[in-house]
């Protein structure tokens, strides 16, 4: 009930470490490149999280298919508390100008309003938990998607899974969009003068 | 230091090319899903600092055993103990930045960014009450998503998750529209 076993502590410390060092070389665990992103004159956000995504995707994705790992943490698609869910954090995040991850590289880079962002952090977890109680039998079902494998029922559903499309034709999708959408960015950067 | 000169080691560099940073994401994805059958995530953890703080403060039966919190028991069981890999993950977060940064000298000791000073002025207690609303608001959020930047946006947008895709949606909207709502256009040229 306390402790992880001594390997999974020591490759979660390790990886939290190479994550936390990736964020601050990224220039993420600043204040003005996340709100930048949201007003639209830094995209480092977009570049670092859409290449991590279409890099992670082909991998993970790879290993599943060659056996090399068993099965996805996915998580469930109740769509209204995940969609209403996002709005909220959006505002947050806006306020606070960082994200979890980013906001805890950002207290070890030194920032000082960080602090108090992750204090708030501890809060907003507290306030959740209050008032799961009175969520979780009505409004955390709502919106549910689930796909049915004879008795099975599941809610940790992928794009593939609810379309039936293969995840290699997302995955393309997604990397030339995201080839498309860094072009853009360059080609707007460059009018800027930025690069 | 000279800023002008990019020292030779990396690792001494103030900035990496975003993409290098975002494929380096993506690889460290895979080791943790090979290695630790586990993916990126950062918001649960607070979940667990949370609990601890109650637990300490006194509040522990609201936390665990069997009059506990059913989020507190849901979050922290035996599988995802309190101290489990994801709250050592959020403290190797903090050292790796804190190495990196240090390395580099590119320390920060923000109080008040430019951006919101310009906007709020320059009060700290002002920008420190906004950044604590703003962090429990952003949390409670997450909680609510199941997930984070990290947790959903990373982690479930690599795995095509239909959640976590509708989630990335939901927060970039709203960030974006409150973003220009506490800035306005006028912002774009302060972003300091």
């Amino acid at each position: 009930m306390w402790f992880d076993s001594p390997g999974m502590i020591i490759g979660g410390l390790v990886a939290g470490v190479v994550f936390g060092f990736l964020l601050q070389k990224g220039q993420v665990a600043k204040y003005r490149v996340i709100i930048g992103q949201f007003l639209f004159t830094d995209y480092t956000v977009l570049k670092i999280m859409l290449t991590a995504i279409v890099v992670g995707a082909i991998g993970v994705w790879g290993m599943l298919q060659f056996g090399m790992i068993q099965h996805l943490h996915v998580k469930p698609a109740v769509l209204v508390a995940t969609g209403i869910g996002g709005l909220i954090f959006g505002v947050g995040m806006a306020v606070l100008g960082y994200c979890p991850g980013t906001g805890v590289a950002a207290m070890g880079e030194g920032s000082h309003h960080a602090r108090w962002g992750f204090a708030g952090m501890i809060v907003g977890a507290a306030a959740f938990a209050a008032v799961y109680p009175s969520l979780e039998k009505g409004f955390m079902k709502l919106g549910e998607v689930a796909v049915t494998t004879g008795d099975k029922v599941n809610n940790k559903v992928t794009l593939p899974d609810v379309t039936g499309v293969s995840q290699w034709v997302y995955i393309a999708v997604l990397a030339a969009i995201s080839l498309g959408v860094f072009a853009l960015i360059g080609k707007w950067e460059r009018k800027q003068g930025l690069q | 230091m000279n800023s002008q000169i990019e020292p030779a080691n990396p690792l001494r560099r103030k900035r990496w090319n975003p993409y290098l940073v975002g494929t380096l994401i993506g690889v460290l994805s895979w080791i943790t899903f090979l290695t630790m059958d586990k993916a990126l995530g950062t918001s649960s953890s607070m979940v667990h600092v949370a609990g601890l703080v109650e637990s300490v403060a006194g509040n522990a039966d609201k936390v665990t055993g069997p009059a506990a919190n059913s989020y507190y028991a849901k979050e922290i069981s035996e599988k995802t103990p309190m101290f489990d890999w994801q709250v050592f993950l959020v403290i190797g977060v903090f050292i790796g930045a804190l190495v990196s940064s240090r390395l580099s000298g590119d320390r920060s000791t923000e109080c008040v960014p430019g951006l919101w000073s310009w906007r709020f002025g320059p009060s700290k207690a002002t920008r420190y009450a906004a950044a604590f609303l703003g962090g429990a608001v952003m949390l409670f959020g997450a909680r609510m998503a199941g997930g984070c930047t990290s947790g959903h946006g990373i982690s479930g947008g690599l795995q095509l998750a239909l959640s976590s895709w509708t989630f990335f949606m939901a927060m970039f909207a709203s960030g974006v529209a409150v973003a220009f709502g506490l800035f306005g256009k006028g912002g774009r040229h302060h972003v300091v």
